[in-house]
């Protein structure tokens, strides 16, 4: 029923969708931020992404991707930590912006087509004779999910978790939360962009919409992830991201060969995400937590 | 070393529930002071603490310590000369880091000239061991262990032990063993009594407990709406009862039920 290349398609989508759950896993579960800013950097990625590969250099597109996900970041930090705005609001502020943003990255178009262009896929196929698209997603995942595993254990990376955890001690450590929070969520977003970067050159093509819906989608990965993994240690909890954004993409590819429309895949979704979270919470309640 | 001039601080202003928390508070601290603050509810004491620490700008007046004036200066800033402890074990820690994790924070206070993406060091890590130790809990064996499993008492002594790894120049206790059980709150007194002399730190505690109020330290000052109504040093303050303490509130009529109940009569 599953041929081998859905199974590689969804090893590959997941390796580079994997990093959007990372970037959740650093604001939503670290940080202790839902960040709405995470649909519109993900189109800015893609969107940076296309437009640099298309000018000719697919490479360089990927720095300059994670550059503009980090200045997205830093302005929803802003917009938290200087203008006291709620951090969901914050986000949604942000990501409105985006928009505009993400069009005119891509010249006012809605689209960009890289069907000609050279993209770091095309690039590593030259050079190792092989097409396999997954060497480098996964290569990508991983790096990143081994820089999150040491950055969580420096100094920097301590005040970012102990800000999510318990604010008042950051600052009696005499570390400023707003710095912490503009930290964290600078390199989230520089990995949600990172995220959509890799997918255009996958997909050779940047679409306005390809964003929407993506917290959701990161969200559930991660939550799919938390299940599958034992609880405790940092890797642990790193690595499950990466597999439950896997898992996720076999769900997904599961349900288009059992010919469910595709438009059905956002309610599903949401649906995981609203059972995933609201379920251990009610399971507390009963047991007379809280 | 601290020195306090005509602070005042109102909350809702021009409302109904406005509420002047702090009149006029004038306090200078010597080096090395230990000075305990008694007061019924309501009456200025974690305002004043929160002055100090930074937590709000006070609307008149200033505060120096060591000749610097800090008065404008974030309470984050201030963190690195001032040590704070609350009533509530669960306010100073961390409890998803590991009591290792939690140390290297408060341990940042001092290294602000370490690399941001430098790690626990082994050096680090044989240090916070030895501090541990010190603390007779045990805890040096656990330092992998996220602090959330820890008890009340564990926390607020890991808490004592964060708040002076780095020697503050001034350390705010509020309450801090309120909400612990006797043998453990004694247990944590007997803590802060002995790392207070060892380093000789400034310090200010409040505390309802008017034995141990005059017992520990070197001064003594009773708060009554938002104002030092009782200032208690030297012979005055080592000849003064329980009793006649408790009369001076009367006079005040600032006791409180829970002031009584810890007179122990």
């Amino acid at each position: 029923m599953i041929s081998t290349a859905v199974i590689m398609s969804a090893l590959e989508l997941g390796c580079i969708y994997a990093l959007v759950a990372l970037a959740l896993f650093l604001s939503f579960r670290i940080l202790n931020i839902a960040d709405m800013t995470t649909d519109g950097t993900f189109t800015l990625g893609c969107a940076v992404s296309a437009t640099v590969a298309v000018a000719g250099h697919p490479i360089l597109a990927l720095p300059a991707a994670m550059l503009a996900g980090a200045a997205a970041g830093s302005i929803t930090a802003l917009l938290q930590t200087k203008f006291r705005i709620p951090s969901i609001l914050a986000g949604i502020i942000t990501n409105t912006g985006l928009y505009t943003v993400n069009l005119a990255v891509m010249g006012f178009s809605s689209n960009v087509n890289m069907l000609k262009t050279d993209t770091i896929f095309s690039l590593l196929k030259e050079a190792l004779g092989t097409g396999h698209k997954l060497i480098p997603a996964a290569v990508i995942a991983l790096a990143v999910g081994l820089f999150l595993i040491f950055f969580l254990k420096t100094r920097l990376g301590l005040s970012i978790r102990a800000t999510g955890d318990n604010a008042d001690m950051v600052r009696a450590s005499s570390i400023n939360t707003a710095f912490t929070i503009t930290v964290g969520l600078m390199l989230s977003n520089s990995l949600t962009a990172l995220s959509g970067a890799v997918l255009a050159q996958y997909q050779k093509t940047a679409d306005i919409n390809l964003g929407t819906g993506m917290v959701i989608i990161g969200l559930a990965s991660l939550i799919i992830g938390e299940t599958l993994m034992p609880k405790g240690k940092m890797w642990l909890k790193v690595l499950g991201a990466i597999l439950g954004s896997i898992v996720y993409r076999f769900i997904i590819a599961i349900a288009l060969r059992m010919d469910l429309p595709s438009e059905c895949l956002k309610l599903i979704s949401a649906v995981i995400v609203a059972l995933a979270i609201g379920l251990p919470a009610m399971k507390a309640a009963r047991k007379g937590g809280n | 070393m601290l020195q306090l001039t005509n602070i005042t601080k109102t909350f809702a202003k021009g409302t109904v529930n406005e509420k002047t928390a702090l009149n006029g508070i004038d306090l200078h601290l010597e080096k090395g002071d230990f000075v305990t603050v008694l007061g019924s509810n309501g009456a200025g004491k974690s305002t004043l603490f929160g002055a100090i620490a930074g937590t709000f700008v006070p609307d008149t007046g200033s505060v120096v310590l060591d000749g610097t004036d800090i008065t404008n200066l974030p309470d984050y800033k201030r963190s690195k000369y001032i040590g704070r402890m609350f009533q509530d074990p669960l306010k100073g820690t961390a409890p998803s880091m590991t009591i290792e994790e939690n140390l290297a924070l408060a341990y940042m206070r001092a290294s602000s000239h370490t690399s941001p993406f430098s790690m626990i060091s082994r050096a680090d890590r044989a240090d916070f061991r030895e501090r541990l130790s010190m603390l007779g809990l045990g805890l040096e064996d656990r330092m992998n262990h996220p602090v959330g499993l820890l008890s009340g008492g564990q926390r607020q002594a890991l808490t004592l032990l964060m708040a002076t790894l780095v020697t503050p120049k001034l350390l705010l206790l509020d309450e801090h063993t309120a909400a612990l059980d006797p043998a453990t709150a004694e247990k944590v007194l007997e803590l802060t009594k002995r790392i207070v002399a060892d380093n000789g730190i400034t310090c200010l505690m409040i505390t309802h407990n008017i034995p141990s109020a005059l017992e520990l330290g070197n001064r003594t000052i009773m708060m009554h709406d938002g104002k030092i109504v009782l200032e208690l040093s030297g012979q005055q303050r080592r000849h003064i009862t329980t009793e006649q303490l408790l009369q001076a509130f009367h006079q005040q009529g600032v006791v409180s039920d829970r002031i009584l109940f810890s007179a122990d009569l």
